[in-house]
C-alpha cells in the first residue's frame, strides 16, 4: 500500500506501483488539469510539485511518489490566485492552453528558488515545458510580472 | 446568400437553451475544406436550400446564450466569434454565454479549418446579432404602443427614451419570439463608432479555466463505465493484420481483452489504419499490455519508401518540363534570348503536426447510436466517418466537441473518433481512445514532402524578365483518391499559381507524386513549401544583383494594382472582386514590417543580419522581417521578428497578435529543426527527442505583430504567419553568412 498525500489530502494506492503518477492523478483521481504530452519526460505537459520541487509525473512511478507530497494545478491555489497564475491571467497567455498547466507548475517552482530569475534563468527552467502555440515570449513576461520585474513589451 | 430564419426548437438544442428562449438562427455560404478535394470548394449555400448555422438564445432570465459551433483549438474562435455577435445585439457580455454545439450539418461547416471562422461568418454573425435587436426593439415598442423607430437596444435593455422606459432582453424574450423575422433589408448595423467590443482586446472565454486546471480536453473525457484501449497498427501504411498473439498481453493486470480493428481498404479518408486494440480498465494498463502483444503483419506495397530516395526522385521530376497550371507571356522565348539566367533546387520534408494533446476520444455505442467526446476540429466529419464505419445513419452519431489541445489540422481527420466507436461496439462499453506521442508521431497525416526547381532570366538590374517555377509533391488528394498524382487546385491555389511579381514572363508547373504515407494539410499547408521556395529564390536574385532586398522585392512586386488571376483561380471561394490580390496592400505590411525592423539602419554584417519575406495567404497579407544570429559553430538564434499582418477587418487585436506570435514560433520550428523521415516505409521519427519544435530558448525571442487598420473584409489569420517566416529565416541567414538554405529544416547544415 502505497501512500502519499495529494493537494493536502491524505490517499492510499494499491495497485501497480509501476504506475506514472500522472495516471493516478488523472484516472484515479480525476484531477484532469495535468496533462499527458509525452510520456517520456520531453514536454513538460504533467509537470507537477513533489515536495515543492517541479517533477514530471509522468516519469515518477507511483513507488516513486509513496510518502511524497504531491500538488497539482488544482492545488497551486485555492482560487487560482497564485501569482503567477494571475500574471497568466493578465497576459492572457495560453492559446490552446493544453501546456499550460505544466508552464505554471514549472513557473511556479522557479520562482520559489529564484525569485527574481533573469532571462536566462527563465530559459534555462522553462526550455522543458514545450508550447506547440508559441506562446513563449507571454510566458516569459508572465513570469516577469510575477517576479515583481519590469516587463519588456507589455501590452 | 444570407437568410435569418425563425427556428422552432430543435432537440438537440435541448441541452443548451431552455424551451422559452428567443433563438435565432442565420445561415452563410460556407467553405469545405475537404469539398476541395474533388477540385472544386463546396458553398453549403448551394448545398441546402435552408441551412443555419448560426444560434443566439435569449433566456428569459436574461441570459444570452450563444451555440458556438466551431471548434476552439487555441486559434480564439470561441472567444472572437461571440463578440461580433454581442456587438451587433448589443448585449452586456457578462450576461453572455457560450455553449459548444454538438456536430449537426444545421450548423453549415463546422470544420474549423482554413482560417475561415471569422471570414466565413462574420456577416452571419452580424446578421444574427442585428436581426435579434431588431426584433427585440419592436417587441418593447409593440408592448408600449410606440414606434418602433423610437425604441433602441442599449447594452442588454431596450430603451424608449422619450418616455424614460426600459425593459431587459430577458423581460423581452417571449415577446420578441412572436416578432416577425425581419428581412435582411430592414436591418440596421451598429456604426464602427459605437463599438464596445468589437476591434477591443477582450480576455479569451476560456483563459480562466486553462489556468486553473478545469478546462476539459478530449484526453480529459471520461463516460460512466468506459474503458480504455491502446492501438498497435501497421509500423508501414498499408500493412495488414497477418497474425497477433495477445497471451502475454493479456496477463497483465488491468487488461481485460483484445479487439482488432479491420484493415483500412479503399481510399484512405479517415478511415482507422486498422490494428489489434487491447482493452483495459486504465490508461497505463492498455498501454503496458499493447507493449506485450506480439502482432505480424503482411508486406505493405509502401514497405520500400525511403524519403532519402524520394526526394531524389521528386528532384527529378522538376527537373523535366510539368502539368502547366499558370502562364503568362512566353518564358521560353524569354530564357533562349536572355543573357543570363539562374536556376536553384529547393526541398522541404514531411512534417508532423504534434498538438500537444495527442488525439483522443471516448465513444459509446448502444442500441444502433453512438455518443462521443473528441477533440476533433470538424464533429460533421465525426458523425460521416463513424457513421461509415458502423453503418449507422449519421443521425445517429452525436459527436460533442471539447476543447483542442492544439491542431493544427490534424484533429480535422477523425480516425480515432472511429476507432472508439468500433471498439465500443465490440466490447458492448465505452471506450476510450488515447493516442499516445508515438502513436502521433507515427501515425499522423504528414504535411506532405515538396521538391521545387525555379529559373530566372536575368534583366536589367538583376530583375527577372521570366521566371519559371515547378513544384512536385504527394497531394492531399491522395488521402481520398488513390489513383491522384497531381495537386489539387486549392494546393496550387496556396502561393503557387498566385505568385503576384510584376515578371512579364511567368509559368508555374506541376509534376506528378506519389504518396506512401497518409497526406495531410498541416497550418498553412501548401503555402509553407511553395512560399520557402519562391520567395527565398526571390532573395537568391537580390542577391545576385548585389541589391537590397527589401528594396528588391519591392520592385519585383511593382507598382500598387490589382493582379487579376486565372479566372478558376479559388481564392479561398471568395471572388476577385471582394478579396482582389492587392499589391499596395502587400506593400503596405512590407514597408511596415521593414520600418518597424529598423532596416535601414541595420545594414548585415558578418553573423548577423535582417532578411524579409511577404506572402498572401487565406486571402491575409504578411509581411515578416526577421533579425538572426548565426555565431562560430553554425547556431542560429533568433532575436526579433516583425509581423506585419493585413487581415482585413479585426475584431479582436490581442488574439490576431497572439497568432502571429504564435506563427513566428511555429515557423521557426519547420524552419530549424522539425522533419519527418522513413525508412523501408517506416516513420523514423517518435517522439520530440527526435521530432523537434522550437523550446522557449530556442524560439524567437521576441516577435513584434503589427497589424494594420482596415475596413475590408476579414481574412485569416492562424495560419498565414506561417509561410512567410521560414523564407525570411533563410534570406537572414543568407545576408549572415553567404549560405543559402534550399533544404528544410536548416537543423545542422550551417556547422
Amino acid at each position: 500500500m502505497i501512500q502519499l498525500t495529494v493537494n493536502g489530502q491524505k490517499r492510499q494506492f494499491d495497485g501497480d506501483p509501476e504506475m506514472p503518477l500522472l495516471w493516478y492523478l488523472r484516472e484515479e483521481l480525476q484531477y484532469t488539469g495535468t496533462k499527458y504530452g509525452c510520456g517520456q519526460g520531453l514536454c513538460g505537459a504533467c509537470t507537477v510539485h513533489v515536495n515543492g520541487q517541479a517533477v514530471r509525473s509522468c516519469q515518477t512511478p507511483m513507488s516513486g511518489a509513496a510518502g511524497q507530497s504531491i500538488t497539482t494545478i488544482e492545488g497551486l491555489s485555492a482560487t487560482a490566485s497564485h501569482p503567477v497564475q494571475q500574471a497568466w491571467r493578465n497576459h492572457d497567455v495560453p492559446q490552446c492552453g493544453y501546456c499550460q498547466s505544466g508552464q505554471i507548475m514549472q513557473a511556479a517552482a522557479l520562482l520559489k528558488d529564484k525569485p527574481k530569475p533573469t532571462d536566462a534563468e527563465i530559459d534555462a527552467a522553462m526550455k522543458g515545458n514545450i508550447c506547440r502555440c508559441g506562446t513563449y515570449q507571454r510566458i516569459r513576461a508572465a513570469i516577469k510580472e510575477a517576479s515583481g520585474q519590469a516587463v519588456k513589451g507589455a501590452r | 446568400m444570407q437568410k435569418i430564419e425563425f427556428l422552432p426548437r430543435r432537440t438537440f438544442l435541448a441541452h443548451l437553451v431552455s424551451s422559452s428562449a428567443f433563438l435565432i438562427g442565420a445561415r452563410a455560404g460556407v467553405l469545405d475544406f475537404t469539398g476541395a478535394t474533388t477540385g472544386e470548394l463546396v458553398s453549403d449555400a448551394d448545398k441546402a436550400a435552408w441551412n443555419p448555422n448560426v444560434y443566439l438564445g435569449i433566456e428569459p432570465d436574461g441570459r444570452v446564450i450563444l451555440i458556438m459551433h466551431r471548434s476552439e483549438m487555441g486559434t480564439g474562435s470561441r472567444s472572437v466569434l461571440p463578440m461580433v455577435l454581442a456587438e451587433e445585439l448589443d448585449a452586456d457580455w457578462k450576461r453572455v454565454k457560450l455553449e459548444q454545439a454538438i456536430g449537426d450539418p444545421k450548423y453549415g461547416s463546422q470544420n474549423t479549418d482554413g482560417s475561415c471562422s471569422i471570414r466565413d461568418f462574420y456577416d452571419a454573425f452580424r446578421e444574427a446579432g442585428a436581426t435579434a435587436r431588431l426584433m427585440l426593439e419592436r417587441a418593447a415598442a409593440a408592448k408600449w404602443g410606440v414606434p418602433a423607430a423610437e425604441c433602441a437596444v442599449a447594452n442588454h435593455f431596450v430603451v424608449h427614451a422619450a418616455s424614460k422606459r426600459k425593459l431587459g432582453f430577458g423581460e423581452l424574450a417571449l415577446l420578441a419570439k412572436q416578432q416577425p423575422v425581419p428581412k435582411k433589408e430592414e436591418l440596421k448595423f451598429k456604426s464602427p463608432a459605437d463599438y464596445r467590443y468589437v476591434g477591443k482586446d477582450l480576455p479569451t472565454a476560456d483563459r480562466d479555466s486553462l489556468i486553473n486546471g478545469t478546462g476539459s480536453f478530449g484526453i480529459d473525457a471520461s463516460m460512466p463505465g468506459m474503458v480504455h484501449a491502446s492501438i498497435e497498427r501497421s509500423p508501414v501504411f498499408g500493412g495488414k493484420l497477418k497474425s497477433f498473439d495477445d497471451k502475454e498481453a493479456k496477463t497483465v493486470k488491468g487488461v481485460l481483452q483484445t479487439v482488432t480493428i479491420p484493415d483500412l481498404s479503399g481510399p484512405t479518408m479517415f478511415q482507422p489504419l486498422g490494428g489489434v486494440a487491447v482493452i483495459a480498465n486504465s490508461t497505463w494498463a492498455a498501454a503496458k499490455g499493447r507493449e506485450k502483444l506480439k502482432v505480424e503483419w503482411s508486406a505493405s506495397p509502401n514497405a520500400g519508401y525511403d524519403s532519402a530516395k524520394f526526394k531524389q526522385t521528386l528532384l527529378e521530376t522538376v527537373r523535366q518540363p510539368q502539368k502547366v497550371v499558370r502562364n503568362v507571356g512566353d518564358v521560353d522565348a524569354a530564357f533562349a534570348r536572355a543573357a543570363q539566367t539562374h536556376e536553384a533546387e529547393y526541398y522541404a520534408p514531411h512534417l508532423a503536426h504534434a498538438p500537444m494533446e495527442p488525439v483522443a476520444a471516448v465513444a459509446e455505442y448502444k442500441d444502433g447510436r453512438v455518443v462521443c467526446h473528441a477533440n476533433t476540429q470538424n464533429p460533421q466529419a465525426v458523425q460521416d466517418t463513424v457513421a461509415q464505419a458502423l453503418g449507422i445513419d449519421k443521425k445517429n452519431v452525436e459527436c460533442h466537441v471539447t476543447l483542442l489541445g492544439g491542431g493544427f489540422g490534424r484533429k480535422s481527420k477523425p480516425d480515432y473518433v472511429a476507432e472508439a466507436a468500433l471498439l465500443s461496439k465490440a466490447v458492448g462499453k465505452p471506450v476510450k481512445v488515447t493516442w499516445s506521442r508515438e502513436d502521433d508521431i507515427r501515425f499522423d497525416y504528414y504535411h506532405t514532402v515538396a521538391a521545387m526547381y525555379l529559373k530566372a532570366a536575368i534583366g536589367d538590374r538583376g530583375k527577372p524578365t521570366a521566371w519559371l517555377q515547378r513544384v512536385a509533391y504527394p497531394s492531399i488528394g491522395t488521402t481520398f483518391n488513390p489513383a491522384a498524382t497531381h495537386a489539387e487546385a486549392f494546393e496550387m491555389m496556396m502561393g503557387w499559381n498566385d505568385v503576384p511579381f510584376d515578371i512579364p514572363n511567368h509559368r508555374a508547373e506541376n509534376g506528378p507524386a506519389k504518396n506512401h504515407v497518409r497526406i495531410g494539410w498541416l497550418r498553412s499547408v501548401a503555402n509553407i513549401y511553395q512560399a520557402f521556395a519562391v520567395h527565398s529564390f526571390l532573395d537568391e536574385l537580390a542577391q545576385l544583383a548585389k541589391r537590397d532586398s527589401l528594396e528588391y522585392l519591392l520592385d519585383v512586386l511593382g507598382a500598387p494594382r490589382i493582379v487579376k488571376l486565372d479566372k478558376d483561380y479559388i481564392n479561398h471561394g471568395k471572388s476577385q472582386d471582394q478579396y482582389p490580390l492587392d499589391i499596395g496592400r502587400m506593400r503596405n505590411v512590407i514597408d511596415l514590417a521593414a520600418t518597424q525592423s529598423g532596416w535601414a539602419k541595420k545594414k548585415p554584417v558578418a553573423g548577423r543580419a535582417l532578411g524579409i519575406a511577404a506572402h498572401r495567404s487565406f486571402l491575409t497579407y504578411v509581411a515578416v522581417a526577421v533579425e538572426v544570429e548565426v555565431d562560430q559553430r553554425g547556431q542560429v538564434t533568433i532575436p526579433r521578428m516583425d509581423i506585419a499582418v493585413d487581415a482585413g477587418t479585426i475584431i479582436n487585436p490581442d488574439r490576431v497578435r497572439s497568432q502571429f506570435e504564435g506563427a513566428g514560433v511555429f515557423g521557426a520550428s519547420i524552419a530549424l529543426m522539425s522533419g519527418i523521415t522513413a525508412k523501408n516505409g517506416i516513420i523514423e521519427q517518435s517522439n520530440f527527442h527526435d521530432y523537434r519544435v522550437a523550446r522557449i530558448n530556442e524560439a524567437p525571442r521576441q516577435v513584434n505583430v503589427h497589424v494594420v487598420k482596415s475596413t475590408a473584409p476579414p481574412a485569416g489569420v492562424g495560419e498565414p504567419g506561417v509561410p512567410p517566416v521560414i523564407p525570411a529565416i533563410c534570406n537572414a541567414i543568407a545576408a549572415a553568412t553567404g549560405k543559402r538554405i534550399r533544404e528544410l529544416p536548416i537543423g545542422r547544415q550551417l556547422i
